[in-house]
């Protein structure tokens, strides 16, 4: 290759550039199109009344309840599902990761099938696992537990269960993959010196683990803000979350500003909670290219 | 971990996983049986066993025009995402400029926005421009939700590359386009087929932002089946449910026979 140094770039490498430009155009451009130019217009729309610019779509997040409330709701269920899954994958994730011979694909498959299990299945078959006389209830009535059904499904238990089991392997893999990556020997080292089980867990593997354990909730209480699926089917009408009210506002009531205006607060929250986790780790390790 | 001797803490850990595993993966297998159900109503287990669920799925022709838009969808949006989204992995990666790197993070923010502002986004472009209803429409759209899954598995499957190999192709006088199918697109090939498969899936799964663009004879099935589900718990969603879960573990298996090639790849 040919340097000039007079010139900073030589042929070859403006080629090159040009070259690195046309192949990332196509993906540009439709992220451009479908996305990020919706997103700037519905960022201006929420800023327009019949009558220009106003603050009005803003002002109905202090004094419309319904607004407030779906806020507290989504935001209730996100930590509840985030909390629940740290607590269910975090031992899954280990045991997966200590376990040898045919046990890690075998746990990491039974991960993985739900996983790549239709969204729509999954919430259906809670539907018919929670339902008035599902599985569950029969279950319990037949062996005497309880002597009425309970009402496990349309309700935010419903809601949280489903989306608790869509959510858990965004919690597994992230973990596992940053457990699998502490070394044996730092165990042993500090197990050497005198640590017992425990203490070797809470002082070298613990605090190993937790970019995954970052990465992890992160992804999960990000992907429960937005979910839609689940509360729309197992809800019930009990759980009215910040994505209903955006689908409503449109379905029902073509208020473009409205659902606007909702759509940019959730985005800012969800914006800033990944600029938060990325103070603490890089946001590539959070999506999972490095 | 040493077979010998589990201490009670560790048998208990072991329990607790067990039926969080059991948890995970029940769910997804009961509706098997449900969808061989004879009876109208789910109960379980069946009273009794049929084919009808499947036969009134096959059977509709609405649910099979369903059916048909899906799996079209799925496989050229899937195609379509590989070809675009590797292309943009392989600029992404051999780029030396700072801001064109942090195009990575505008290319996937697909993942990142949540889906119903995603989907009333793209409901609003495809309303001006005629595409609401349209296959041309839920292609692209879907093309979109699945490039960062390709970009990601391309991405590092592009890391581990060896990059002198590509500089030696092109050394030895092959031009950048045969240098990268002769000799960079053989070895990432395992994150291509994986970025595809998730694509795939992606695409065949995806039901918010059809809810808000597909219609028609363009509806696609799971649009059907999340109306259907809203009304009421037709056990024809079960048959449809089993098969669409048959794929998904075709989809695993792919994935791990893809895997262990790669593996196998990284030791010769």
């Amino acid at each position: 290759m040919a340097q000039d140094a007079n010139t900073g770039l030589t042929s070859e490498e403006r080629r090159e550039r040009r070259m690195i430009l046309i192949l990332l155009a196509p993906a540009v451009t439709v992220v451009g199109l479908l996305l990020i130019g919706p997103l700037l217009w519905m960022c201006w729309q929420s800023f327009q009344g019949p009558d220009g610019f106003t603050l009005v779509h803003y002002q109905r997040f202090l004094t419309d309840t319904v607004y407030l409330s779906s806020f507290v709701q989504t935001f209730r269920i996100a930590f509840l599902v985030t909390i629940a899954a740290l607590l269910l994958g975090y031992p899954l994730a280990y045991v997966a990761a200590k376990s040898q011979g045919i046990w890690p694909p075998i746990i990491l498959g039974m991960v993985l099938l739900p996983f790549w299990t239709s969204v729509l299945v999954r919430a259906y078959a809670w539907l018919i696992l929670l339902q008035r006389r599902g599985l569950v209830n029969t279950v319990l009535v037949e062996s005497g537990v309880i002597d009425k059904p309970l009402i496990l499904v349309n309700n935010e238990f419903g809601t949280v269960m489903a989306t608790l089991h869509i959510l858990l392997p965004f919690m597994v893999l992230p973990l596992y993959a940053t457990m699998k990556k502490i070394p044996a020997e730092l165990e042993m080292a500090g197990a050497s010196l005198g640590g017992g089980g425990w203490l070797v867990f809470r002082s070298v593997f613990l605090p190993l683990s937790l970019p995954g354990v970052i990465a992890g909730s992160v992804l999960v209480f990000v992907l429960t803000l937005g979910f839609y699926i689940t509360p729309e089917l197992l809800g019930g009408g009990r759980t009215f979350l910040v994505s209903m009210l955006v689908s409503r506002n449109i379905e029902l009531y073509n208020e473009w500003g409205a659902a606007s205006s909702i759509s940019m607060v959730l985005l800012l929250l969800v914006f800033l909670i990944f600029r938060l986790a990325s103070t603490l780790i890089p946001f590539e390790r959070i999506m999972g290219t490095r | 971990m040493e077979r010998v001797s589990l201490s009670p803490s560790q048998i208990l850990l072991r329990v607790f996983v067990g039926i969080t595993l059991l948890w995970l993966i029940i769910p997804v297998l009961i509706i098997v049986p449900m969808s061989f159900s004879g009876a109208r109503f789910l109960s379980f287990p069946p009273p009794s066993w049929s084919l009808r669920w499947y036969e009134a799925y096959l059977t509709n022709p609405a649910w099979m025009q369903a059916t048909k838009t899906s799996l079209i969808l799925a496989t050229s949006s899937s195609v379509l995402a590989t070809v675009i989204g590797t292309a943009a992995a392989y600029a992404l990666n051999m780029t030396q400029s700072r801001w064109i790197r942090n195009l990575q993070v505008v290319l996937l923010l697909p993942l990142v926005v949540p889906i119903v502002i995603t989907a009333v986004g793209v409901f609003l472009v495809y309303a001006q421009v005629g595409l609401i209803a349209t296959m041309s429409g839920l292609i692209l759209a879907n093309v979109m939700l699945g490039m960062p899954y390709v970009i990601t598995s391309v991405l590092v499957g592009l890391r581990k590359f060896d990059p002198t190999q590509e500089m030696v192709a092109r050394s030895l006088g092959m031009n950048r386009w045969r240098a990268f199918f002769a000799v960079v697109l053989p070895q990432i090939r395992p994150s291509v087929i994986t970025g595809m498969l998730f694509a795939f899936i992606s695409a065949l799964d995806e039901t918010v932002v059809s809810l808000f663009i597909s219609g028609g004879d363009y509806q696609t099935l799971t649009k059907r089946m999340f109306t259907a589900l809203r009304d009421e718990i037709d056990p024809t969603i079960a048959a449809i449910s089993t098969l669409l879960t048959g794929i998904s573990f075709i989809m695993v298996l792919l994935m791990a026979m893809n895997g262990r090639a790669s593996a196998a790849r990284g030791r010769a």
